[in-house]
């Protein structure tokens, strides 16, 4: 790392061995308990897929009907797949469909049926992680054919709640230079604790994430990358209350990037941060596994707390993020840790403050896939100031080597972008690109300077806000509403119902694949 | 000022010259010599039947196969008579956080509670925490920050039911709703929905309905039901003034 910030390499690493120590007993917590949304992805990678006529999913119907009769100490995989010998089911749909009419009788099995069970339900679960290995192997042949384009990836956002609307509009952003197409999902899908089912033509604000949907987005932008000679990524969101089966979902239908913040749901979705955590720690065990690079949300800290204030919680979010995420088996080049330019562009020298932030993240990052997102907050209706200052967020991101920038909008805040809004955006972002992409070898800050300093300011403040969270605990620490600005205690939030210590014996063969480094 | 006619026109770089800039998208392409000559024309077409005459096109280009997107400027025809316009005027006044408090305790002798949601299936609580949370939007605290109002904060995507229930729970003075989502007209179904529950709700008196988002029209309280509604770039202070204004009253000076 040829530093520009003469940053203490003994006070980076202390500032990651003050994450390890903050996130450690969360991640036991995690490898102690399960959650409804982790067992009913241990039934999607074994094949189980559909809904019944309420569009409720047959893996929620089994589950639950497993919970009832058994509980879920164990695991759902040795109830069922004994159930599946001892009632000579041909497949796990015809087990759930009797299961939901209440005529199968759930047990823990013991001995020889139990290890049965195990071995049946290990082979199931290894066809679906065998089907995410080959997207993976697949997505590396799609690069080798059409070719990966260089960093910054250009990030671009598709959300009419239709996927057949969403399909050309993202073809067409394809087109127009987007390298990664995001589908925002509906507003409250992260509350629903069920993934919808099928092709879907409505949703709020946004376009539901379903594996339907998933694979006709990802055939589309094939289609399209063939045709571009350039590897279009598809991203979606593993956020919510079901993020560890969307995030199977994903590796089955090859998508490349995906949303997976270690607090987002907490914070600004009001999940409850323990079912949060478990969930989490799986659904990034399945990205290591699919080759995903996962997208980390602390830009929005940034929209609800003050963007100089609280420069340092984003910091230090990011080194929990790294660290859970390199604890699940994620690489660094699958760490996109996400930041924003979001400083108040009225107090004096808000571009250095920019820029001493994002080069220090660079800094201490290296190698990770750095998601830089565009002002938001500070957009007003004065769409030419706007297209000004996303034009500054643009120069910085060049500048200081970030790798994945969302590309800004000058009606952001006004309306869903029109065509020519998102056309005018992409024109900046290429003048600012081809004028300034070599700028970052030639930016050189002053070693005692503002830039070097308030980096170094920030880094410091991270270190002692880290060893705060240290000695209270982190959950405790969010409790206490250090993160965005809101308190979210441990027994408070959504989805708590859904968590389960396991039992003495528990059996999970997806965490069993998982936990082997691929 | 407006002139003793009180009639003007826009102004460009001099008085009365009537010139605007404007910029819109056909759905045109915009590829050979032909299809530009036809697409510019189709510009030109709609700034004249929008009373931009002469009008003239600055800046075409073809975006994808299918559209084109213009910036236009032109001279508008038309006057703007200052006589005839209307505006809602604030009937409050904003006042600051201490004068805010003080007269709830003159008026009320306790504090003044304000329980907030988003309703429906709106997860943007954005909004409603910048007027809620202490930390608070553009420079100005939240209404956690004023000592003699008590907030209770529900979150994204409560049921109108039970926003009912904890508002009657917790004796609130006035219910703040946030809605941002305004897909399908959602925001206006949302908050009809909600002013109905409350009128049925119970034979006490109601607490103020405030609902607050982006797209709502600040003058259709009445029709939707409640009694104030705030649009884009509400501060918590205008919220707590207003609540003040309805809710705490002067003391008569007579």
């Amino acid at each position: 790392m040829t530093g520009k910030l003469n940053l203490d390499p003994a006070v980076v690493a202390e500032a990651r061995e003050l994450a390890r120590r903050a996130g450690q007993p969360v991640v036991e917590l995690a490898r102690t308990h399960t959650t409804v949304s982790v067992e009913r992805a241990v039934l999607r990678l074994a094949g189980l897929d559909g809904a019944d006529e309420d569009g409720m999913p047959w893996v929620n119907r089994l589950a639950d009907a497993v919970r009832d009769a058994t509980g879920l100490e164990h695991g759902v995989a040795l109830p069922v797949w004994d159930a599946m010998a001892t009632g000579g089911y041909p497949d796990l749909r015809t087990l759930a469909v009797d299961a939901a009419g209440g005529l199968v009788k759930f047990r823990i099995p013991a001995g020889h049926e139990a290890d049965a069970a195990r071995e049946t339900a290990a082979r199931s679960v290894k066809k679906g992680i065998s089907l995410i290995d080959a997207q993976r192997a697949e997505r590396d042949r799609m690069l080798a054919i059409t070719g990966d384009p260089p960093m910054p990836w250009i990030y671009l956002i598709v959300a009419t709640g239709d996927i057949y609307e969403d399909i050309p509009q993202a073809q067409a952003a394809a087109r127009e230079g987007a390298d990664v197409i995001a589908v925002i999902r509906s507003t409250g899908q992260s509350l629903l604790d069920y993934v919808p089912e099928g092709p879907t033509r409505e949703g709020y604000a946004g376009t539901y994430a379903t594996q339907e949907n998933f694979r006709l987005m990802r055939a589309a932008l094939d289609d399209v990358s063939r045709e571009l000679g350039r590897y279009v990524r598809l991203t979606n969101y593993a956020s919510g209350l079901c993020m560890p089966e969307i995030a199977a979902l994903a590796g089955l239908e090859r998508l490349d990037m995906m949303l997976n913040d270690c607090m987002y749901g907490i914070i600004f979705r009001d999940i409850n941060p323990v079912r949060t955590f478990i969930d989490q720690r799986f659904s990034r065990q399945v990205h290591a596994r699919a080759g995903i690079v996962i997208n980390t949300g602390e830009d929005n800290y940034l929209t609800t707390a003050d963007a100089v204030d609280a420069a340092h919680t984003v910091v230090v979010s990011q080194l929990l993020n790294e660290y859970f995420g390199r604890e699940a088996g994620l690489a660094d080049w699958q760490l996109g840790l996400g930041h924003a330019f979001e400083i108040n562009p009225e107090i004096p020298d808000s571009f250095l403050l920019e820029l001493a932030h994002a080069q220090l993240i660079r800094e201490l990052f290296p190698d990770a896939p750095l998601k830089y997102m565009p002002p938001t907050k500070h957009m007003t209706g004065n769409v030419f100031a706007g297209y000004l200052l996303d034009a500054f967020f643009n120069l910085c991101g060049v500048m200081t080597g970030q790798s994945i920038l969302l590309i800004g909008m000058m009606t952001e805040g006004i309306h869903t972008p029109f065509l020519s809004d998102r056309d005018l955006a992409l024109e900046n972002v290429r003048y600012v690109r081809r004028a300034a992409g070599r700028l970052g070898g030639s930016f050189r800050p002053e070693p005692d300077g503002f830039v070097a300093q308030r980096a170094r300011q920030v880094l410091g403040e991270s270190i002692d806000l880290l060893r705060t969270i240290g000695s209270q605990g982190l959950l405790n620490a969010i409790a206490a509403g250090t993160f965005g600005v809101t308190r979210r205690p441990p027994d408070g939030g959504r989805g708590l119902d859904g968590v389960v210590e396991r039992a003495e014996g528990y059996f999970n063969p997806a965490s069993e694949l998982l936990e082997v480094a691929p | 000022m407006s002139g003793s006619a009180g009639i003007v026109r826009p102004y460009g770089d001099t008085t009365g010259d009537g010139r605007v800039q404007l910029s819109f998208t056909l759905p045109v392409p915009y590829g050979d010599e032909t299809q530009r000559a036809r697409a510019e024309g189709a510009a030109l077409q709609l700034a004249a039947k929008m009373g931009l005459d002469p009008a003239m096109v600055v800046h075409a280009k073809g975006m994808g196969p299918d559209f084109t997107f213009f910036i236009v400027y032109g001279r508008v025809s038309h006057l703007v008579d200052l006589s005839a316009v209307t505006v809602a005027e604030r009937e409050f006044p904003v006042l600051p956080a201490a004068e805010v408090n003080l007269r709830i305790r003159s008026a009320l002798g306790r504090k003044l509670v304000v329980v907030g949601a988003c309703i429906g299936t709106d997860a943007h609580t954005v909004g409603i925490d910048a007027i809620l949370n202490v930390k608070g939007h553009a420079g100005e605290k939240g209404l956690e920050y004023y000592r003699e109002i008590r907030v209770v904060n529900m979150g994204a995507q409560v049921g109108v039911a039970d926003l009912v229930a904890r508002a009657q729970a917790e004796q609130a003075d006035a219910v703040l709703v946030s809605q941002v989502v305004t897909q399908r007209d959602a925001h206006l179904s949302n908050t009809r929905e909600m002013a109905a529950a409350f009128r049925a709700g119970s034979s006490r008196q109601r607490p103020l309905l405030v609902v607050g988002g982006p797209r709502f029209d600040p003058g259709a309280a009445h029709d939707l039901g409640v009694d104030k509604i705030f649009g884009r770039g509400t501060t918590p202070r205008e919220v707590a003034s207003y609540l003040v204004h309805a809710l705490a009253p002067l003391a008569d000076v007579a």
